[in-house]
């Protein structure tokens, strides 16, 4: 730990902590619930297609949903032992409550790996940096700060790039959330393991380690575990809130921006949190792909918070139980932290890889935290320009709201709304306690359908032109024939006429032969029908004679 | 709103010292027509008329506005101005948080223009004990129609009346000076206490981090900068700067009426552009204009300004290399 | 007085040369509002307005031929956006014929029934439906608009309107709540809509 100089981004928060209801206790495993339910869309970019079906027995580690080859995806594995019950639709952890293809897995308690576990790197230092990259690949890491984007995907990009910064995130700095605390106290060589993985593989000059200084004992274990380490260094960082969002820490400790639009490694940064790294570490050197993390259980609304090591796949009921259970003031469930969290609707809900924290709060709690959940009725926009100052972008909130009030999304979006990352800084300072990140939510979401409806009509548009074009060239070129045919049809006629006229002598007998040929046709045919009704009027005759030799007529 | 109202005290207290009880009438009648109006057009707009009224507003827009008045004022006249704030000038735009002008300041505008001279009649500013009318009498010529008192005897001009009309009619700044009562002698400048006062609840708002500090610093620092310049080039003609820095509403408009957060402009850089333009406009009102004091026009003004100003000074984002683009 | 006369008769002469030279100098070829009509307008091709298209809706409108208020999948958005644009004033939408799904719906064939005329696929404006003679017809969804103009003309009545699956990927949040729903006063036409959506 060096003073090192530190910069300031603008605005920020400072909520109250809440950490030490849930950061006190060490983290203990919270077992292997009855069923699991693993979605198969659990990471930015593509879903996962699983590859087991139901009735099959599944090792722990198996590999039950691979990657879309068609874009970024992750791996899936089973976090334990048992029989894959079914795969059908189970309702996501996801703000709109919407069902999605999830593999049910019942536990059959023996936790077994079988020999699905990886082979284990006793020395990367000495391995193909390309074989690390697969080997994260393989076991399925994703960013577990809450953004979920495959990893693989991430350092891969880095590979060829200079990579100036490594950013290690152990800020942490939403309320509640303790689980990154607890890793970093508990499993410091381990993080500090991945960290020198990831050196090895990307060779930047410095890594920083960034932790918010309300956490002494978690600064304390990972400065003493990457003591001997010289390119490592654990910075303590000012706590306020969103320090451990992405841009605000490149930001607090390097002073360099990232472009809009941009990612970090547009200027030579890469960043990941310390639970990612920590999975990298187990996969690499364990061999264990990421099928368990660090949760935290806390809020007014449990009886025993704290910090669980958890399967992927656990129905949140079956941690709140693990807990001690619900107290009379739980009423919200909230997957995340008060201020970007969401809220769910009811427990069986599963918990996935970007998990960090279900949040069990009564409504007042949530108010003091956040007034993006009112039970507060709001005021009117006084234009106080508090959020202004609150947002840690830069940003005005009060113009983005009254701009999606009007319901006008252009001057929104000339606004800079496509920057806003969500934090809710500006809905906790707010006197008038607007729902202001719900109105940027909605606002985004509209502009998404907007852009895609409009992509759509320009595709309808142009399928219709063409059409249209299609027919008139079929028309046209029927015409053609038609012309064509008849034209040729003229022609022959004139060919033949001219013949004719050309060869009335010599070939006059030929073609009179022919002419005479057809008469004569014509003629004979003309005959035989006169004989044939002839024929036909000489039978009804006979017939209607009266003959004595045909008794049986008369009788 | 609260605060506000709590830094509003001294500089109340102040006032009513000097210029009687006419002062704390002015306030209760003010307050009591603005929440009345309020809750009539909340009700009429069927809005849940306790909710809005628990935020304050309408009873700092009252206050504020009554401040601006001269005592012993008649009640109708009040009536009339909290009128034009209340209903016309919030109300009717839709309420708390979407009048595009400053609604004391519409009120004070309207009465100014309709009735120059019962907004012109301020009574000498004398020591408490001094006043011409006790309790009861006040309260007769405010209600009263016909106890009118011989305004002649006990009105004086304000300081910057008196400078106004002294420069216009040719006397040099100094002689005016001392002709003048409050001005010949600092101390006796009870003006200029009460424009203390005010500063004094600014201050306290300031350091409270109810308003920002951009707006009020713009106002005077623009202000100073103009009066000191011109007194400099011409010190008989132009007033000196404590004059137009500590007397009328200087204080009270820089730190309570520029800074309500509704009409003015909220981008940090459009702040200081808003304060510096009513500096601005306050000079050149006062020193060339018909009106001897000039806040509330010149707020009235930027208040015109505000949209463009905001839409310009856009502050930059994080990520991006420079302001943006418009 | 002569002299004014004068010289305001020049000034008048002066500015009119000039912008007889700028209109043909500057002139823009083709009709540039009947695109700009036509890029607001949703392409469904369904043929509700009673033009054959969206492009001969827009010449019409351009012309001046057409009220603003005869596209249905458009709706109120885009009657307002009509209005904007061609500065007319905005018209009274027909409730019943513009009553749209609440999520946009796409044309379904039930292929079991499909017997293979290509009927359907003639009448579709955007080609969005694949097959050939004797062969089972299917729609592309990604491409369909949902004009409906397809189900008319199957003899076998197999195609059907099925609405567009909502997923976590293209969930949108809702409308956050606001004062003002709460005490809505006279609601104009769009905020009635807004409380719909809710």
């Amino acid at each position: 730990m060096t003073s090192r100089k530190l910069w300031r981004f603008h605005g920020g928060v400072h909520p109250p902590f809440h950490k030490e209801e849930s950061n006190q206790l060490a983290s203990e495993f919270a077992g292997i619930p009855a069923q699991l339910v693993i979605p198969m869309q659990q990471h930015i970019g593509e879903a996962a297609e699983a590859v087991v079906k139901a009735g099959d027995k599944v090792y722990k580690g198996q590999k039950i949903a691979v990657a879309d080859h068609h874009g970024i995806s992750a791996n899936i594995h089973a976090p334990t032992s048992g029989k894959i019950s079914a795969i059908e639709e189970r309702v996501l952890p996801h703000p709109s409550g919407l069902p999605g293809l999830c593999i049910v897995l019942d536990s059959d308690g023996k936790d077994d790996w079988g020999d699905c576990k990886l082979t284990p790197y006793s020395d990367y230092q000495n391995t193909e940096v390309s074989e690390l990259l697969q080997r994260i690949r393989e076991s399925g890491i994703v960013g577990l700060g809450g953004a979920a984007f495959p990893t693989a995907v991430k350092v891969s990009g880095s590979l060829n790039k200079a990579v100036s910064t490594l950013i290690i995130n152990g800020a942490e700095c939403e309320p509640y959330i303790t689980c990154d605390d607890r890793l970093m106290r508990e499993r410091s060589a381990e993080i500090i393991e991945g960290i020198k993985i990831l050196q090895y593989m990307i060779d930047p000059q410095e890594c920083l380690i960034g932790i918010e200084d309300n956490k002494p004992e978690a600064i304390e274990a990972m400065s003493k575990a990457c003591e001997t380490e010289e390119n490592i260094e654990v910075v303590t960082i000012p706590t306020i809130y969103p320090s451990g969002g992405e841009k605000q820490l490149i930001k607090i400790l390097t002073g360099k921006e990232v472009p809009a639009g941009g990612l970090p490694l547009d200027i030579g940064i890469l960043g990941q949190n310390v639970a990612t790294v920590y999975s990298i570490y187990q996969a690499v050197v364990k061999g264990i792909p990421l099928i368990s993390r660090l949760l935290t259980v806390t809020g007014n609304g449990i009886q025993r918070p704290q910090n669980f090591e958890v399967l992927n796949g656990t129905p949140i009921s079956y941690l709140a139980e693990r807990a001690g259970g619900y107290t009379k003031m739980a009423e919200y469930l909230i997957m995340g932290g008060p201020m970007m969290g969401f809220a769910l609707r009811d427990d069986h809900i599963p918990v996935v890889k970007a998990s960090n924290c279900t949040l069990f709060v009564s409504s007042t709690v949530l108010n003091e935290s956040n007034s993006a959940y009112p039970d507060q009725p709001t005021l009117p926009c006084i234009r106080c320009g508090k959020c202004m100052d609150a947002c840690p972008l830069n940003l005005l909130p009060q113009q983005l709201y009254w701009h999606i009030r009007a319901r006008d999304f252009e001057r929104a979006e000339s606004h800079n709304l496509k920057d806003c990352i969500e934090c809710g800084a500006c809905s906790y300072v707010c006197p008038s306690h607007i729902p202001l990140v719900n109105y940027y939510r909605f606002a985004k979401g509209e502009i998404r359908e907007q852009t895609e409806t409009q992509e759509k009509a320009r595709r309808a548009r142009q399928r219709h032109e063409f059409l249209e074009f299609r027919k008139a060239r079929e028309k046209r070129e029927r015409e053609e024939k038609r012309a064509a045919h008849k034209a040729a049809l003229q022609k022959k006629k004139q060919a033949a006429a001219k013949a004719r006229a050309a060869t009335n002598g010599a070939a006059g007998d030929a073609s009179d032969s022919k002419a005479d040929a057809i008469k004569a046709a014509m003629q004979r045919v003309k005959a035989k029908k006169q004989a044939r009704a002839q024929q036909a009027k000489k039978q009804t005759k006979e017939q209607t004679k009266p003959t004595k030799d045909a008794p049986g007529i008369n009788k | 709103m609260l605060q506000v109202l709590l830094a509003l005290i001294p500089g109340t207290l102040v006032m009513t010292y000097f210029f009687g009880w006419g002062i704390l009438f002015n306030i209760v009648l003010s307050v009591f027509f603005a929440v009345s109006l309020e809750a009539l057009a909340l009700l009429i707009r069927k809005r849940p008329v306790l909710v809005f009224l628990g935020d304050f507003s309408a009873i700092v827009t009252g206050w504020l506005f009554a401040l601006s008045l001269p005592p012993l004022i008649p009640w109708w006249i009040v009536l009339v101005g909290i009128f034009f704030a209340i209903i016309i000038a919030k109300q009717l735009y839709g309420g708390l948080g979407y009048n595009p002008f400053n609604p004391a300041m519409v009120g004070f505008a309207v009465l100014i223009i309709s009735f120059p001279l019962e907004m012109g009649l301020w009574l000498k500013a004398t020591s408490f004990a001094e006043q011409s009318f006790g309790f009861i009498d006040s309260l007769r010529i405010v209600f009263g129609a016909n106890m009118s008192p011989d305004w002649d005897a006990i009105t004086m001009p304000t300081p910057l009346d008196a400078v106004k009309t002294g420069l216009l009619t040719g006397m040099d700044y100094t002689e005016i000076v001392r002709k003048s009562r409050y001005l010949s002698d600092s101390f006796s400048n009870t003006w200029m206490w009460s424009g203390l006062a005010f500063a004094a609840g600014g201050i306290w708002l300031l350091y409270k981090k109810i308003i920002h500090w951009q707006i009020p610093v713009a106002l005077l620092l623009s202000l100073l900068f103009f009066s000191v310049v011109f007194h400099l080039y011409s010190p008989q003609h132009y007033a000196s700067p404590v004059l137009h820095m500590l007397s009328g509403a200087t204080m009270l408009g820089a730190f309570f009426i520029a800074t309500d957060p509704v009409s003015a402009s909220t981008t940090p850089l459009g702040k200081l552009i808003y304060g510096a333009g009513i500096g601005v406009f306050i000079y050149i009102i006062r020193v060339w204009g018909s009106y001897p004091d000039a806040m509330a026009f010149s707020v009235l003004i930027m208040n015109m300004a505000v949209p463009m100003i905001d839409y310009y000074t856009q502050p930059r984002v994080l990520g991006h290399k420079r302001k943006v683009d418009l | 007085m002569i002299a004014a006369i004068l010289v305001l008769t020049g000034l008048a002469l002066l500015f009119g040369l000039i912008l007889g030279y700028a209109s043909v100098r500057f002139k823009v070829e083709g009709d540039p509002i009947a695109d700009k009509i036509d890029s607001l307008l949703p392409q469904t091709q369904c043929g509700q307005c009673g033009y054959p298209g969206c492009r001969p809706y827009a010449e019409a409108l351009a012309k001046g031929e057409a009220p603003i208020n005869l596209c249905p999948p458009g709706g109120e958005t885009t009657m307002l956006a009509l209005a904007d644009l061609l500065d007319v004033e905005p018209l009274e939408l027909d409730e019943e014929a513009n009553k749209q799904p609440e999520v946009p719906e796409v044309a379904f064939i039930i292929e079991e029934d499909c017997i293979g005329c290509t009927l359907c696929i003639q009448a579709c404006p955007v080609d969005a439906i694949v097959g050939s003679a004797k062969h089972i017809h299917t729609v592309i969804e990604s491409e369909c608009t949902g004009c409906k103009l397809c189900l008319p003309p199957c003899p076998v009545d197999c195609i059907i309107m099925k609405p567009l699956k909502i997923s976590p990927n293209n969930w949108k949040w809702k409308p956050p709540h606001s004062i003002e729903k709460d005490y809505p006063v006279i609601p104009s036409s769009t905020e009635s809509e807004l409380e719909e959506s809710v």
